[in-house]
């Protein structure tokens, strides 16, 4: 180990400090990847972010890396940088439950795109994060293997569904985490765990290989603790997939570069939108929530941008028809857990008895609750007044976003309603944790990309509050360039991460 | 619109292929009715001239050449199968007919 | 309860009735995924993650087999929906690997068409066509115990290769009027399908592999009063019978429901509404096991794939890719070729029109053509149980060995024996007359020295001809032909023999 390394604590780095250390030679891959599985043996213990740690794969890759830039072999940017990734992604050899028992002990024979492209840019897998089952939930409490802990206040939920990938970053498990967001399953956890996570435009990150929950909805994305290292992590998951139909035929956005313009703190002649219906003005936010919110637009303004409010009406109907869609769909795409080809099978006497055997003991409360709604509104008879109609009511969403983006270049709106609640609290009442979400739908029902950063501690109860930036479809970098305003901002304030500030969690001996 | 009963519960999961239990019907049915209710209000607000989005980026004819990509080998095809046998996967006694 | 027969129920009622048929497009890959569309692979090793159904696949649509379907829509005089979607038809089975099948519901490619279909006499019979539109094939199930079916075996083995493979599914609106010609025109109906399909080089059209499948709906309403339209009349209960695989068995169905349905009417008993199965051996239906309530398939257009909207330009230009209907191209061919009924039916009936069209092409008389693929050639496939277009011999290789004959270099007898070498491998006609040295031996002095011999043998012969008995001088043919092994123009010795006895041939 090198004085210098043995000197830092290597897992408090940005990703993007220790591609530069890494590229310096002040530290090897063996190095950061070894001191990140210290840390997860140190503090997942009450914090579970991940479900299944891949210590020697990581430690292989890591050698591989370090071997290669010994030898002078030209890497790409973030080789050596290790990651975790969400459960959802399938990755050949490496157990892949998407938070199910219905997949417990499943070993895909294939990776996933987003995870072939992560392996192409020689990051080492450290693991699989937790979630909730089959990413339905916005606390990671649905999940099949045991909640998440927020490391913020471990008796706190740290968002979903991919609370396990948001509390690995804020618990410094790991510098980058991926993630996938239907109706903010990215941007909540984000929120409430004071990292970073990025909703891509729809079709610009592959979804071949994620195991689907609403496949009109879904999307991969990038997370980190900083704007930067989401940037860097962006880059390498996005772009054409001629396997996923759905993938947009276009270069990735330049999100990086983006984010390096938006360091410089300059917005001049940026025209930011607050949406009315997300921003709480018709009461419902908590107080800290409102007052961060303000706080950050305040700071927007200094920068040199202008805040217009806007009207999206149309979005007192987005909830609803995400109920819909999502569950619809859902009850499709999970139809294929049956027994036969892989996972678990409750044998009985036919098929028939043996698919509802172990369907029912396969699948959790939540997951059946979805899956039952799917089928409701997509069956004969129905199909028109649920199904019909939410596809128009998305059609709704998607004009007052063009309508609103007529008038400015993005959208801002706190990310959620509140800072983390407790868990249990709201894990009987469905309709309530359904609210959680009511910010970050719409963009997944336009398909537009969103990110969602810390914008502060609420002073009620020094909990996190999250802040949405939203952009219209392919203007990702747009995101980027607000986002790492306000952030270097905010850092400037707070003499640096506002993640440096979480608690110290008890280490594990 | 009227909201989901018990019975409704019963028959969709068997639809879905849920094998349900007096205890969770009696668990789950309530709760969605709940949902249900809150959700039918997307009938409201869109009239007949509004059309139907499928899909939220615009776009069509997204094709695939006619060209042979390899296959899996039939152990990996069969690694994750619950039981399997010659070559294939095997299920417990089908009754009923061919779809 | 009285047994009607198929004529007498159609005597009594009105039969109505309609046909789905899948065709198994002949792409290199499957439907949504770049896995072998051949058959008879090992079980399980043309499945990847897309058509195994594993979760995180997706499907991408094959553009050839858009292409097909568009064209196939256009021979069956389809309009082609500018743009189209594929859906998901939710239902739970083992051999269908996610449980849904991606198929088109609301929105088909392919609509509103009309075929025309000749019947024997050269009644022309247009049957109206509801729909074509794109879908994905099952897997195999096999039935393990029992009696090998499915009732009774103990567990049951999946093969997904089929799964995936593309389909067409070409619907048909209600036919109605046939009358007791219904059961022949559902056949000619499908056989007209399998040979536009063919002639299209879109599926190799093999029912006996599955290849193109039937579904038969049949109902019967009763025969409308004098002065009412028939029209008015509601149409009755109706049976699908699945999967009718053969010409043969289609007809042999239609005329098994109808008798089965005319006989419960009859009696007063209800006709059920039901999915029956077809038996090969017995020649009959028996009903599928009878559904609570019908199936809701919960259709939904497949989130995971886009619209096809065709280009009108690529459309006309796939419309002058489709050949003319087989029933005017049959009538056009025997025309030209002047073929008898007979001759005709044969060549269709071995497949052979293509084939005999490809050698008048390379220069053959259509007779000559006819006599080869009729002839030699099919009892060389029959021997060897392959289709005519399977032998090792092309309609150019034909064309050759005919000319071989029509310039005089070889025989009949000799040509067989060419053509045994071609279809051995050992090269082309001229090649193997070459190598084998099959020429026909017309050097004179030769064949003058292999008569006197002959006729040295035979000294009472001479006399015979010159006393008028010509036909004597065929033993010295024979004894000729004999010494040469066959390779002596027999019209050449045979003037030669009158010659020597003098008298002009």
């Amino acid at each position: 180990m090198s004085e210098t390394s043995s000197l830092t604590d290597w897992t408090r780095a940005t990703a993007a400090r220790m591609a530069d250390a890494l590229a310096a030679g002040e530290v090897t891959s063996v190095e950061l990847v070894q001191a990140h599985l210290d840390r997860i043996a140190a503090v997942d213990g009450p914090v579970h972010a991940f479900l299944h740690i891949d210590a020697e794969g990581a430690l292989e890759t890591a050698r591989a890396v370090d071997a290669d830039r010994a030898a002078g072999v030209s890497l790409p940017r973030l080789a050596g940088v290790p990651i975790g990734i969400k459960d959802v992604l399938v990755t050949k050899g490496l157990p892949t439950t998407a938070g199910s028992r219905i997949l417990e002990g499943w070993i895909p024979p294939y990776d996933a795109t987003v995870t072939r492209r992560v392996r192409e840019a020689r990051m080492p897998i450290l693991g699989k994060t937790n979630m909730d089952e089959f990413a339905m939930g916005s606390s990671t409490e649905h999940s099949g293997y045991g909640p998440t802990h927020n490391p913020w206040d471990l008796s706190r939920i740290p968002g979903g569904s991919g609370g396990g990938s948001a509390a690995a970053l804020a618990a410094f498990e790991a510098p980058l985490t991926i993630g996938s967001d239907t109706g903010g399953s990215i941007r909540q956890p984000a929120s409430v765990t004071a990292t970073v996570g990025v909703k891509p435009t729809y079709g610009g990150v592959s979804r071949f290989g994620a195991i689907a929950l609403a496949s009109s909805l879904d999307q991969l994305g990038p997370c980190g603790r900083t704007v930067l290292d989401t940037a860097l992590l962006h880059e390498v998951m996005g772009g054409h997939d001629e396997m996923d139909a759905t993938s947009l035929d276009e270069p990735v956005p330049a999100v990086v570069s983006a984010a390096l313009e938006g360091a410089a703190m300059d917005l001049t002649g940026v025209k930011v939108g607050v949406v009315r219906e997300l921003s709480g003005a018709d009461g419902g936010y908590q107080a800290g929530v409102t007052q961060r919110f303000e706080e950050s637009l305040a700071r927007l303004r200094d920068m040199g941008a202008e805040v217009v409010e806007v009207s999206c009406p149309s979005f007192e109907y987005a909830l609803a028809a995400y109920y819909v869609i999502l569950p619809s769909e859902a009850s499709s795409n999970l139809a294929k857990f049956d027994s036969v080809r892989f996972g678990l099978r409750v044998e009985r006497s036919t098929v028939e008895k043996t698919m509802l055997a172990t369907r029912a003991e396969g699948f959790g409360d939540e997951v059946k609750r979805r899956i039952i709604l799917g089928t409701y509104a997509l069956s004969a008879g129905y199909y028109d007044a649920y199904y019909g109609s939410a596809q128009k009511v998305r059609t709704l969403v998607q004009r007052d976003f063009d309508a609103a983006f007529a008038q400015c270049d993005v959208l801002v709106s706190p990310t959620t309603p509140t800072t983390p609640f407790k868990i249990g609290e709201r894990i009987d009442d469905p309709l309530a944790m359904y609210l959680n979400d009511i910010a970050t739908i719409p963009a997944n029902l336009a398909g537009i990309p969103g990110m969602s950063l810390p914008s502060g501690l609420a002073p009620e109860d020094g909990l996190p509050v999250g802040f949405q930036i939203l952009a219209p479809a392919h203007e990702d970098a747009r995101l980027y360039r607000i986002g790492a305003a306000l952030e270097a901002s905010l850092a400037a304030e707070w003499g640096g991460p506002l993640s440096a500030q979480a608690p110290e969690l008890e280490v594990a001996q | 619109m009227s909201s989901l009963d018990r019975s409704d519960v019963a028959r969709l999961a068997g639809l879905a292929r849920i094998d349900m239990s007096d205890a969770d019907l009696d668990r789950l049915s309530g709760q969605l009715a709940v949902i249900v209710d809150a959700v039918a209000k997307v009938a409201e607000v869109a009239g007949e001239d509004v059309p139907a989005t499928s899909h939220p980026i615009p776009m069509a004819n997204i094709h695939r050449e006619d060209v042979v990509r390899p296959s899996l080998a039939q152990d990996a095809a069969l690694s994750g199968a619950p039981d399997a046998e010659d070559g294939r996967f095997r299920v417990p006694q089908i009754l009923g007919e061919e779809a | 309860m009285t047994t009607m027969t198929y004529e007498q129920a159609m005597e009594e009622f009105d039969p109505v009735f309609g046909i789905e048929v899948h065709v198994e497009l002949n792409t290199k890959t499957k439907m949504f995924c770049g896995c072998a569309n051949e058959f008879g692979a090992e079980p399980n090793t043309q499945v990847c993650p897309v058509c195994l159904g594993l979760p995180g696949a997706m499907p991408v649509t094959n553009q050839k087999a858009v292409e097909s379907a568009i064209r196939l829509g256009l021979a069956l005089g389809c309009s082609i929906r500018e743009s189209s979607r594929f859906a998901r038809k939710n239902y739970f089975y083992p051999d269908l690997s996610k449980d849904y099948q991606i198929s088109q519901y609301d929105e088909p490619t392919c609509y509103e068409g009309s075929l025309d279909v000749v019947l024997d006499d050269g009644t022309v019979v247009t049957v109206a066509i509801e729909r074509a539109h794109m879908e994905e094939d099952a897997g195999k199930n096999t039935h393990v115990g029992g009696s090998g079916g499915i009732q009774g075996a103990d567990y049951s083995l999946v093969d997904y290769n089929r799964g995936g493979v593309p389909l067409v599914e070409i619907v048909t609106k209600p036919i109605t009027g046939m009358g007791d010609r219904t059961a022949e025109v559902a056949r000619a109906y499908v056989a007209t399908i399998r040979d536009i399909v063919r002639g299209l080089g879109i599926s190799d059209g093999r029912m006996e592999q599955g290849s193109v499948r039937a579904d038969v709906n049949l109902s019967l309403r009763p025969k409308g009063v004098a002065g009412e339209s028939q029209d008015d009349v509601p149409f009755g209960k109706r049976s699908e019978t699945k999967n009718v695989n053969s010409l043969r068995a289609i007809e042999r169905a239609v005329r098994f429901e109808a008798s089965r349905q005319a006989s419960l009417l009859l009696a007063g008993k209800p006709v059920v509404q039901e999915t029956r199965h077809w038996h090969e051996d017995t020649s009959s239906t028996t009903p599928g096991r009878s559904k609570e309530e019908a199936e809701d398939y919960r259709y939904f257009p497949e989130p995971d794939l886009l619209p096809v909207e065709p280009a009108r330009e690529w459309v006309e230009e796939l419309r002058g890719t489709i050949p003319e209907h087989p029933a005017k191209m049959r009538a056009r061919l025997r025309e030209e070729w002047g073929f008898s009924d007979l001759e005709m039916r044969d060549a269709v009936a071995a497949d052979a029109l293509d084939l005999i069209a490809s050698t008048v092409a390379a220069g053959t008389s259509a007779q000559a053509a006819r006599k080869w693929w009729m002839g030699e050639l099919s009892r060389v496939a029959n021997d060897r149980e392959v289709a005519l277009a399977a032998l090792p011999v092309t309609p150019a290789g034909i064309a050759e060995l005919q000319g071989l004959i029509d310039s005089g270099k070889i025989n009949d007898k000799l040509a067989r024996q060419a053509l045994e070498g071609v279809l051995a491998g050992e090269g082309s006609p001229s090649e193997v007359v070459a190598s084998r040295g099959l020429e026909v031996v017309s050097d004179d002095s030769a064949l003058e020295k292999a008569v006197d011999d002959a006729l040295a043998a035979q000294p009472d012969v001479l006399a015979k001809i010159q006393d008028g008995k010509v036909q004597a001088a065929g033993a010295i043919v024979g004894a000729v032909m004999k010494a040469t092994r066959g390779q002596a123009d027999a019209g050449r010795v045979r003037e030669i023999i009158l010659q020597r006895a003098g008298v002009e041939g």
